[in-house]
């Protein structure tokens, strides 16, 4: 996701200064006291989890409004447009197309063959490929080997098959231990694994992403494939848990 | 860069801590900068600003760690519109475009023909192949790479020959290579135990996506 055009300019020092610049500047006086919509979100999400929400200073809605401001009046980017980004990764891509590909896989054996041995193109059948998942792994949780899924360098993560990822995958706590302890990791999310079962984590390091297909739980062997849909979860396609069985039958089903 | 960004195997973050029904965004400003972030990319085209993930890196370690991951977007795409001379601080204060200052003009794509960051359709020859026994370089840079430091002076074997892929590095001002240096970008796998010696788990294995550039024959 990025597209900068370097050209051969020693500029060290003037990044540096942009990067102090960039962080001290002030609350826009100018944009105080017109009607302020920053926070209007805030409170509806006000769950009082404030991890990896360090300090944030109480002017950063405004400095953002001012940005915004500024680029739209120099007709860079068009709010209508930004509008569009935010409502598409909060209600239209999200880990149901992920869902999608892993009930295929569970009820079409063909299918399945086709996702592992070639992630993109099987995804593409589903046309749930797109930026931050250009080009795909999907890697098969067995009896035998565990698969988990992290980026320790940034937050890598198949934007068009789970959405955009939640604050804990970013964070600091899973992506320095997600690799060296990834046992007491699983552990912490519920997930004990025997000691016979390997443990593969992947590191998002270059462009390709990567989705976890988890084992079809018990008892769902009645259920359809749109019923299926239902029953996994964002944390089952990212390795942190299993996908259960739906206790009293499941959505529709009776197993 | 060797800085606080490549966490891997550090220890001392504390429990991992997820969210019940997290929201996408948290506050209203959060889907703003992630929008803007994702809205002004074609403004970098032909001008000379940073990297991405170079900027980021570039926040220095203390003040990283007490960001939130939005309020490094933030930084982050202030950094670049200010060093491609895109805005000014006065603008960025006051949210009003400085008078007189002439529009911006969005420059044509790259005209130096340098690839993307996918999968690119070239005839480059691979030095390895699956099952080969590769050491991840012992490479320091100053500028952005994709070679964790977990990884370096490590031994590994190669599962899978990803294709061709543009090197990601920049130098230490955030530049990268004119051609970009296409090569096959490989799946290696690592024991734990080669890692983390007697910390790693006897039935745990990373798997990192590494440049060619990176590996050399174990």
């Amino acid at each position: 996701m990025d597209e900068s055009e370097g050209r051969p300019v020693g500029r060290r020092g003037f990044i540096r200064d942009a990067a102090v610049g960039a962080a001290a500047f002030a609350a826009p006086g100018k944009l105080m006291g017109d009607q302020d919509e920053s926070h209007h979100h805030s409170h509806e999400h006000g769950h009082g989890h404030d991890h990896d929400h360090q300090d944030v200073p109480p002017d950063i809605a405004l400095r953002v409004r001012a940005l915004e401001s500024v680029l739209v009046e120099k007709g860079m980017v068009d709010s209508a447009a930004l509008d569009e980004i935010v409502d598409t990764y909060e209600n239209r891509i999200g880990p149901r197309n992920g869902a999608e590909v892993v009930a295929k896989a569970w009820v079409d054996s063909a299918y399945r063959e086709r996702l592992l041995t070639d992630g993109t193109a099987a995804i593409g059948e589903l046309g749930h490929l797109g930026g931050q998942g250009e080009h795909m792994k999907v890697v098969a949780n067995t009896p035998e080997v565990h698969n988990l899924v992290v980026c320790t360098l940034c937050s890598c993560y198949p934007w068009p098959t789970l959405g955009l990822p939640p604050v804990w995958y970013k964070s600091a706590p899973f992506r320095a231990r997600a690799v060296i302890e990834p046992r007491e990791v699983l552990s912490e999310f519920g997930l004990d694994l025997s000691e016979d079962v390997e443990i593969r984590v992947w590191d998002s390091t270059a462009e390709i992403r990567y989705l976890v297909l988890p084992e079809r739980p018990a008892g769902t062997e009645g259920m359809t494939e749109e019923e299926l849909v239902e029953i996994v979860t964002r944390d089952s396609m990212i390795g942190v848990a299993r996908v259960e069985t739906p206790s009293g039958g499941g959505p529709g089903g009776d197993a | 860069m060797n800085t606080i960004h490549d966490m891997g195997g550090m220890d001392g973050f504390g429990p991992i801590e997820p969210e019940e029904n997290e929201p996408v965004f948290h506050h209203h400003w959060e889907g703003r900068v992630y929008a803007l972030t994702r809205a002004v990319g074609r403004w970098g085209r032909g001008r000379d600003w940073p990297g991405f993930r170079f900027t980021l890196e570039s926040i220095p370690p203390a003040e990283y760690l007490s960001m939130s991951y939005y309020e490094r977007w933030f930084r982050m795409i202030t950094t670049r519109l200010l060093v491609g001379g895109l805005i000014s601080e006065t603008e960025l204060e006051t949210g009003y475009p400085d008078p007189g200052a002439p529009r911006p003009e969005l420059l044509p794509a790259s005209n130096t023909g340098a690839p993307g960051a996918g999968l690119l359709d070239m005839d480059v020859p691979a030095r390895f192949g699956p099952n080969d026994r590769v050491r991840a370089r012992n490479l320091h840079p100053r500028g952005h790479t994709r070679q964790p430091r977990y990884v370096r002076g490590r031994q590994g074997t190669v599962v899978e020959d990803y294709g061709v892929y543009a090197l990601q590095d920049t130098d230490e001002d955030g530049r990268r290579p004119a051609d970009r240096r296409p090569q096959h970008v490989y799946s290696v796998r690592f024991e734990a135990r080669e890692l983390w010696g007697e910390r790693g788990g006897a039935r745990e294995a990373v798997y990192a996506d590494l440049w060619e550039d990176y590996l050399e024959p174990a």
